[in-house]
Formats: C-alpha cells, sequence, structure tokens
C-alpha cells in the first residue's frame, strides 16, 4: 500500500513541475483539477487498510467532498472564469516560465532534505508526505508571487491549499479530515470571492494583470484606454 | 545465447515503426500501412542504386554504413537475456551510450559533408537535442550504479531485487518517464520531432538524410529502427525487477514488451501534437530534473 500512496505523491511533484513551466490557462487548470483528485484519493491510499479494516464514513466522506470540490467544482469555475474573460495564457510571467521550473525544482530538492532533517517518521502515513506537502505548499506560494494574471494567482493557491491538505493526510491527524473540511469551506469561498473578483477586475480594465492594480489612480480611471494592452 | 537473442532483434527492429504506425492509424480510424511496411520498404531501397552527390566526400559514403555498424554492435553487447553471467559481464555501459552517440556523431558528419543547408540545420538540431539528453542519460545510469551497485551494462539492467524493486518504485517510476523523454527525443518521434513532416524545415532527423537514397538510406532507416528497439529494450530492463525466470523466458519478455512500448509511443504520437521548436529544451530539462529527482529521492529515503 505505501508504495501505491508513494506513486500519488510522485505525481504531485510532477504536477508541480510541469505547473510552473506551463503558461496555457486551461492546462494549469487541468493540472490543479488533477492534484485535486490526488488529494482526493491521498487519505484513502494512506489508510493502512490491514491493520485497520475497511475505513470509516467520514474518511469516504472527506475523500469524496475533497476529489468533487477541488477535482470538479473549483477547476470548472475557474474553467468558466477563463472562457468568459477570454484569457488563455499567462503572458508576462514576472519570473519566466524555465527559471519558476528550476526554483520549483530547487525547493523540491529542499523540501526533501528538510523533510529528512525532521525526523518525525514514527508519526506519519508516509516519509515521503512531508517532503511532498512542503514543495507543494512552496510551489503554490511561488505561483502566487510569480505570476501576474488573477487567475494562475488563484491556481497557485489552490496548489497552496493541496499541499496543507497532503500535510494533513500524511500525519494521519485524528480530526485532521474534519479540520480540513472545514478549511476546504473557506477554499471554495475564497476561490468563488476571487472568482467574481477576477470578473469585475476584467470588466472595469479589460485585463487581469494585478500588477496593474498598483498603478491605480484617478488619471488612469479616466483614461481606460491606458491598460488595454494585455 | 545473448547472441541468438540479437539476431532475434535484429530481425525484429523494422516491426517497431510498423507497430508505432498501425497505431496511429488505429487511433486516426485509418487503415494505415501495415506492420510489414519497414520491411518492403528496406527491400525496396537495398536493390536500388545508390546515387551520391559529385561534391560530397568519403564522408558521406561512408556515414550511413558506420552508424548502423555502431548501432548494431551496440545491441551486441546488450545483454538481452538479463543476466550478469554472461560474457558480456565486463562492459562499461557508458560504451553502450556511447556507441548509439558514434552513430549519431557519423549521421551528422555525413548530412554536414552535403553542404546543404537544410541539412546542416537538421545537424545542428540533432546534435542540440542529443546534447540535452545525454545528462538525463547519465543521471538515470548514475541513479541505476546506486540502485544495483554495479557499474556494467547487464549488471545495471538485472541487478536490483524483487523486494528492492518494490521498495524504491517511486524513484523506477520517475526514471521510467525521464528515460521515455529520452527514448522519444533519440528515436526523434512526436512532440520532439515529427517523423512524418515533409517540410524540410520542421524536419530534424529527416532533413539530415534528405540526400540520401538507395541502400545508404536503407541502412538509415534500419539503423533507427534498431535504435528504437534498444532504447525500448533498455526502457523495459530498467522497469523489470530481477525476475524468476530462465534466461530464453526472459529474454523473450523483453522482446515482447519493446513491442508494447512501440504501442505506447504510438499513443502518444495520437494524443500529444508536436511541440514548438523552442520549447523543447524547457521539457528535456524538465525530464532531467525527474530524473534527478528520482536519483534523489533513492538517496534520501
Amino acid at each position: 500500500m505505501t508504495s501505491l500512496a508513494e506513486i500519488l505523491l510522485a505525481l504531485f511533484l510532477l504536477t508541480n513541475l510541469i505547473l510552473a513551466g506551463t503558461g496555457r490557462l486551461p492546462q494549469a487548470i487541468r493540472l490543479v483539477a488533477a492534484q485535486g483528485w490526488l488529494v482526493g484519493l491521498l487519505p484513502l491510499v494512506l489508510w493502512s487498510w490491514p491493520t485497520a479494516g475497511t475505513p470509516p464514513l467520514r474518511v469516504w466522506l472527506v475523500a469524496l467532498v475533497n476529489a468533487l470540490v477541488k477535482g470538479v467544482l473549483l477547476p470548472s469555475l475557474l474553467a468558466y472564469a477563463v472562457r468568459k474573460v477570454q484569457a488563455k495564457r499567462e503572458l508576462e510571467p514576472l519570473v519566466s516560465f524555465r527559471l519558476s521550473q528550476i526554483i520549483v525544482f530547487a525547493l523540491c530538492v529542499a523540501s526533501f532534505v528538510f523533510g529528512k532533517c525532521l525526523h518525525i517518521a514514527e508519526a506519519i502515513a508516509s516519509e515521503l508526505a512531508i517532503p511532498v506537502a512542503f514543495a507543494t505548499m512552496g510551489t503554490g506560494l511561488f505561483l502566487i508571487c510569480s505570476r501576474r494574471k488573477a487567475i494562475t494567482q488563484v491556481l497557485g493557491f489552490l496548489v497552496f491549499e493541496n499541499g496543507i491538505t497532503v500535510f494533513g493526510s500524511g500525519i494521519l491527524m485524528e480530526y485532521g479530515l474534519v479540520v480540513e473540511l472545514g478549511i476546504l469551506l473557506d477554499v471554495f469561498v475564497l476561490v468563488f470571492v476571487l472568482g467574481i473578483a477576477i470578473f469585475q477586475i476584467n470588466r472595469t480594465f479589460s485585463s487581469l494583470d494585478t500588477d496593474r492594480l498598483n498603478q491605480l489612480g484617478d488619471v488612469h480611471l479616466l483614461h481606460p484606454h491606458h491598460h488595454r494592452h494585455a | 545465447m545473448n547472441f541468438l537473442f540479437f539476431i532475434l532483434a535484429v530481425v525484429l527492429a523494422p516491426l517497431l515503426p510498423g507497430i508505432v504506425n498501425q497505431t496511429k492509424a488505429f487511433f486516426a480510424g485509418r487503415r494505415g500501412p501495415g506492420f510489414f511496411r519497414l520491411y518492403f520498404d528496406l527491400w525496396k531501397l537495398l536493390r536500388k542504386s545508390c546515387p551520391r552527390s559529385t561534391t560530397s566526400t568519403w564522408l558521406f559514403d561512408l556515414a550511413p554504413a558506420i552508424s548502423l555498424a555502431a548501432t548494431l554492435v551496440a545491441g551486441m553487447i546488450f545483454p538481452w537475456t538479463l543476466d550478469t553471467a554472461t560474457t558480456l559481464s565486463g562492459i562499461s555501459a557508458v560504451l553502450f551510450f556511447y556507441l548509439l552517440g558514434t552513430g549519431r556523431f557519423f549521421t551528422v558528419l555525413g548530412a554536414l559533408d552535403t553542404g546543404s543547408a537544410f541539412e546542416g540545420m537538421g545537424a545542428s538540431r540533432e546534435v542540440q537535442f542529443s546534447a540535452l539528453v545525454e545528462p538525463i542519460v547519465f543521471v538515470i545510469l548514475g541513479f541505476l550504479v546506486l540502485a544495483t551497485g554495479q557499474t556494467s551494462l547487464a549488471g545495471l539492467l538485472a541487478g536490483y531485487d524483487a523486494g528492492a524493486w518494490a521498495h524504491h518504485s517511486i524513484s523506477l517510476v520517475l526514471a521510467v518517464l525521464a528515460f521515455f523523454a529520452v527514448l522519444l527525443s533519440e528515436c526523434c518521434r512526436v512532440p520532439f520531432d515529427d517523423p512524418e513532416t515533409h517540410l524540410e524545415l520542421t524536419m530534424i532527423h529527416e532533413a539530415m538524410i534528405l540526400d540520401n537514397a538507395g541502400p545508404d538510406l536503407a541502412f538509415i532507416l534500419y539503423g533507427a529502427a534498431f535504435k528504437m528497439m534498444l532504447l525500448a529494450a533498455f526502457l523495459v530492463a530498467l522497469l523489470l525487477p530481477a525476475l524468476p525466470l530462465a534466461a530464453p523466458a526472459k529474454a523473450a519478455l523483453l522482446l515482447a514488451s519493446t513491442l508494447g512500448v512501440a504501442v505506447l509511443v504510438g499513443i502518444v504520437e495520437s494524443v500529444i501534437a508536436r511541440m514548438r521548436f523552442l520549447k523543447t529544451p524547457q521539457v528535456l530539462s524538465g525530464a532531467l530534473m525527474v530524473a534527478i529527482l528520482a536519483t534523489l529521492l533513492f538517496v534520501l529515503f
């Protein structure tokens, strides 16, 4: 069972690397949806089937809710937003895609070393869960910092949240999954609000570049076409 | 015994491009050119005369033969039976990849010798890609050396037992993924190169052999098919643990699996498009990172 869980965790690393290197928003959304499914499967795969028997209902429920919300609901909401505002690509990230991939790779390596130094092996279900959780959180934070488009930043936030969930299911907290459900509600509301914010930013400025919000002022509002080259 | 299976691999090699094409045809809903197309093509080309440009030198004349010979020697030292107890046990894995490299080097020299602008461009791209692929290969070889504690090609490919295999399956999956990228790039398949393109500007491998005809072209086509066979066999051997089977059974399994790899390549070609040329270094560097992650995971966990 452990090795199946570890393969799932390895897929997390792969999606992180690809996510850092892609500029296509639909592809990025699909990758985040795939991570959502992985997050949903993880508690079931990490469950020690031979010793503990069939997991209780709440584990099934949390897995299902996680997979549906993070793998279906939020991605389709974001895909809808992308269609609506007709943004296909992240055009000019603050850090180039190739460099972002290298940075995410470095984050993975750093979190491996960090996870190895933690020495909490007896408390966790899989040795890899903690490093992968840190690498995923790092990737999410990095995406939030390094991308200009609001949609990619929301994706970064979702990846960050996926990392937290991996951490939670990795250390097998007693009521971790229930706490996780509460967090999921927050995330859902946040992505919903951000989705609406994306519509509003797009409607007012016809660009999703959050960098340009820094330059907001009366002069710019009087000449809205200053913002019209996204 | 090993030589017997080498002969079998030599016979089976032209089947691989046929399987790839038939898989693509199946996905596209076409009938396809048939599994044995390359055999007929090779037979046709071998009977033709061999016109050569008057401006090219002996390099161009010899390049296809040398490159095929290097690939075949690489096939001879490959442990088809996945046994350490063969006469090949002392041969280093580096030799295997450098023989393949020698084959490519002569194809490139032959292409440059023609003086054609297209062939020079193809040669330049081929060399650029192989320079990006080589680090991946060596990181994977390093991983194998760490995993098996051996340095010979036969030892690397036969070394790990089933227990270690299950324990390190995650590193292994990542290494196999990275090597699959190597295979696609080295065999000039989509998404790195499109073997079916008819536009010289988009060709890589095909652009290098525009001037070759007759038996020379047959050598090159056969060499490419056999190289695919070798890399597919390496990929399968990378994945397989030490099986409690007799040597002939293992070799048969290996050869049958290479046909499966060809199906996989066909599926990949059917579902994704060729990448923009400028995007390939990023994908190959991504594969390098995956290979390094595999090694790190093996060392740390």
